[in-house]
């Protein structure tokens, strides 16, 4: 009998455990910040700066999350995760977000139990070499030593490539970029492969960034975006919607500089929903009525952030691309604020 | 006494349970194996419920699906369309062979700088201290990642073996020490050479049994036969003999610089090199402390009687002192072994293919199944730290004091 009371105890414990999970959005507010996962460090993307702050293009995306449910966008937990440690960290319910330049794949999606809230930069795999290796093509490759984060889709697509193309390497797997960078700079690998833009941040932080090329070859399809865990569909909308907020404000021509005089003074009615003055967007997220209007204040829009993070004016330099807004041929789009 | 405490027939009541000194301590211990039970049962139910809540199941299914990815250092046949499976057998076989070749180099410098630590020579036995004290006080991933730094940092990339003005050459036109590894000639087995290799074998069965022989003729007779040249010469002479009337079936394949790499030969990578050295000096550091514990602990009449029967110093350490030792020295020399089996799980660090790399890190990665990932590990270490203690267990039995 006492038996029975002691594991009647148990399930009971158990249950109570279960039934603990909130929403996230209610736990985020609870908590008073947002836990967001990032990179451990690459320049552009998420680093911190000379002041210990973390920026980048990931961590504008965060902040602007943070700005739309509190109005502050410092109001985030950076947690920087590994391409091992990411998932699990975002799994567990460690990180309530998880911006770290991840690829929107089938199975990270369907098998892995993840929603990708959408796209913020349109990415492909490239190779960096020494200029004095003189190679032009990553088909010359045969027989090279490969430095390759491991952990990543990067890996798989590396394989798929050389097999593809009936040529040898050599893998060296390495565990984060600084690694990649300092095996690269040693000689101990010819090239360095990841998405082309981490290629770019890498190679901006070189001494010497003229004697690297990247290749031509743009060898797979790299859609970054920005996810959170399945099941908690509100918390996945919240998220969409602030990061197509950052898009359709770019599009609309709304900018940090001018959000506060649209707001009051804007005569386009998609301008007014989106930044609170008409309708009750806000409301339906759970959010105030100026959530977006504060994500795009604190951070700017979705041009404005590739502009100031890895934009062609920062050491870094990317071209908009594929990254345009859909009106100047680019990929970047986002549904109607209605 | 034991008929006078025995309880008698029928007097059993359940109170006795908890006033009786002679059963409470059972019913404690009955309380305490519950409650662990219970604890158990506990995180497993905890387990598979908040796995079944985030819509995951356990499933080893991934193990037979390709894995696509690729591995730099093979002892079997892989590509990145083998299982996932096959990756892990390739990265059990690596931690096996790094686990073994730091083993037997880690034991033979942990012998030599313990026996040396306690020579009457101030600089060796003050060199063999400053060893132990500095590879045993920094954390063996310091050591593996300081060694591997070294390596790429200063030894030439293969680039610089190029050209005409070449800045680095090859030694002897055979070996290349390059950043990314060791490239040596590698054999090449031709046909008939597997009666060379045979020749090498059944030499060294007689080798063997020449010097028991020799043993046992000095101990029947006292007559002592030389057992330094005649082994020698029984290991060479007949396969020496046999590779040059088979017309020489067993060639070298010498590395060369060919595209990128050195192709050809036998590459020993950068990343084994340093697992490797660093787990030997650092576990060295470790045996040569139980080695020095181990002649200490031999009582000094015994080598002071050995030396008063005309025994040579060298002969007393080989005769009286270490087979004594050896019974102290192999218990905590079994727990160095399998430290250093776990500690090649740091491989990682380096990029070295080991099972924790690649069942733990890149197939768990890819196919997001960590806690079948982990098990699995678990299974495999405890497998092999078992099987290592129970093989050191039997030696150690051999070895220890007979007593009758």
């Amino acid at each position: 009998m006492n038996k029975s009371v002691f594991f009647g105890a148990l399930t009971v414990a158990g249950l109570a455990a279960g039934a603990a999970a909130a929403s996230t959005l209610d736990d985020v507010k609870a908590r008073g910040k947002l836990n967001c996962g990032v990179t451990t460090g690459l320049v552009g993307f998420a680093a911190p700066n000379a002041n210990g702050e973390w920026e980048g293009f990931d961590v504008a995306v965060c902040r602007a999350v943070a700005a739309a449910i509190f109005a502050d966008p410092n109001a985030v937990e950076f947690i920087p995760t590994t391409g091992k440690t990411r998932f699990t960290a975002l799994a567990s319910g460690e990180i309530d977000f998880l911006a770290r330049n991840t690829t929107w794949t089938f199975s990270r999606d369907v098998d892995l139990k993840f929603d990708f809230i959408g796209v913020n930069y349109y990415d492909g795999q490239g190779f960096m070499v020494p200029k004095a290796l003189g190679v032009s093509s990553a088909k010359d490759l045969d027989g090279a030593t490969v430095c390759i984060q491991t952990g990543t889709t990067t890996e798989l697509n590396l394989a798929d490539f050389f097999r593809a193309n009936n040529i040898s390497y050599e893998p060296v797997p390495i565990e984060t970029n600084a690694e990649g960078q300092q095996q690269y700079l040693a000689g101990a690998c010819d090239t360095y492969t990841t998405d082309a833009s981490g290629l770019a941040a890498t190679r901006a932080t070189f001494e010497t960034p003229g004697d690297h090329i990247i290749l031509p070859e743009i060898i797979s399809k790299e859609p970054l975006g920005p996810l959170v865990r399945h099941g908690d569909n509100d918390w996945g909308d919240l998220t969409r919607w602030v990061l197509y907020a950052l898009i359709a404000a770019e599009e609309l021509g709304v900018t940090s500089a001018n959000v506060e005089e649209m707001a009051t003074n804007t005569t386009n009615p998609e301008v007014a929903r989106l930044l609170g003055a008409e309708g009750t967007l806000g409301e339906m997220l759970g959010l105030d009525a100026a959530w977006a209007k504060n994500a795009i204040a604190s951070q700017g829009n979705y041009g404005e952030i590739f502009a100031k993070n890895i934009g062609e004016e920062t050491p870094i330099g990317l071209a908009r691309g594929l990254n345009a807004q859909w009106t100047d041929g680019g990929l970047m789009y986002a549904p109607p604020f209605r | 006494m034991t008929t006078m405490s025995d309880p008698q027939q029928g007097s059993f009541r359940l109170s006795m349970l908890l006033n009786d000194t002679r059963y409470r301590s059972y019913t404690f211990q009955f309380i305490a194996l519950m409650l662990l039970i219970a604890l158990m049962a506990f995180l497993g139910i905890n387990l598979v419920r908040n796995l079944a809540e985030a819509g995951l199941n356990i499933s080893y299914s991934f193990l037979y699906v390709p894995a696509g990815y690729d591995i730099n250092q093979t002892l079997i046949d892989y590509n990145s369309q083998s299982t996932n499976l096959r990756a892990a057998v390739v990265g059990i076989l690596n931690t096996l062979l790094v686990a073994f070749l730091a083993c037997v180099t880690a034991t033979i410098l942990g012998v030599i700088a313990g026996v040396a630590r306690l020579s009457n020579n101030w600089l060796v036995s003050k060199m063999m201290s400053v060893y132990v004290e500095i590879f045993r006080n920094i954390p063996v991933l310091i050591w593996i990642l300081m060694i591997y730094t070294l390596m790429t940092a200063v030894l030439p990339a293969p680039n610089a073996f190029r050209g005409d003005n070449a800045t680095s050459s090859m030694l002897f036109d055979a070996f290349a020490f390059t950043n990314r590894g060791i490239y040596v000639p590698a054999p090449v087995w031709g046909p008939g050479s597997m009666i060379v290799v045979a020749t090498f074998v059944l030499s060294i069965v007689a080798a063997v049994a020449y010097r028991k022989y020799a043993v046992s003729l000095l101990f029947r007779t006292g007559k002592l036969l030389p057992t330094g040249w005649p082994t020698l010469a029984i290991l060479l002479v007949p396969t020496l003999l046999v590779f040059f009337v088979m017309g020489s079936p067993i060639g070298l394949d010498y590395p060369a610089l060919k595209g990128f790499n050195f192709r050809g030969g036998l590459q020993i990578g950068a990343p084994l090199i340093a697992l490797w050295l660093a787990l030997s000096v650092y576990t060295g550091a470790f045996i040569a402390e139980n080695v020095r514990a181990g002649i200490q602990a031999v009582s000094k009449g015994q080598t002071e009687a050995a030396a008063s029967l005309g025994l040579r110093p060298k002969r007393i350490m080989n005769l009286v002192v270490l087979p004594q030792a050896l019974r102290v020295i192999i218990p905590p020399l079994i727990s160095q072994y399998l430290n250093i089996t776990k500690n090649s799980s740091l491989a990682i660090a380096v990029g070295y293919a080991d099972i924790t790399a690649t069942l733990g890190g890149i197939t768990l990665n890819q196919t997001g199944r960590a806690i079948e990932c982990v098990l699995l590990l678990m299974l495999f270490y405890l497998t092999i730290s078992l099987s290592i203690s129970a093989i050191m267990n039997v030696y150690n039995n051999a070895v220890s004091l007979k007593e009758r």
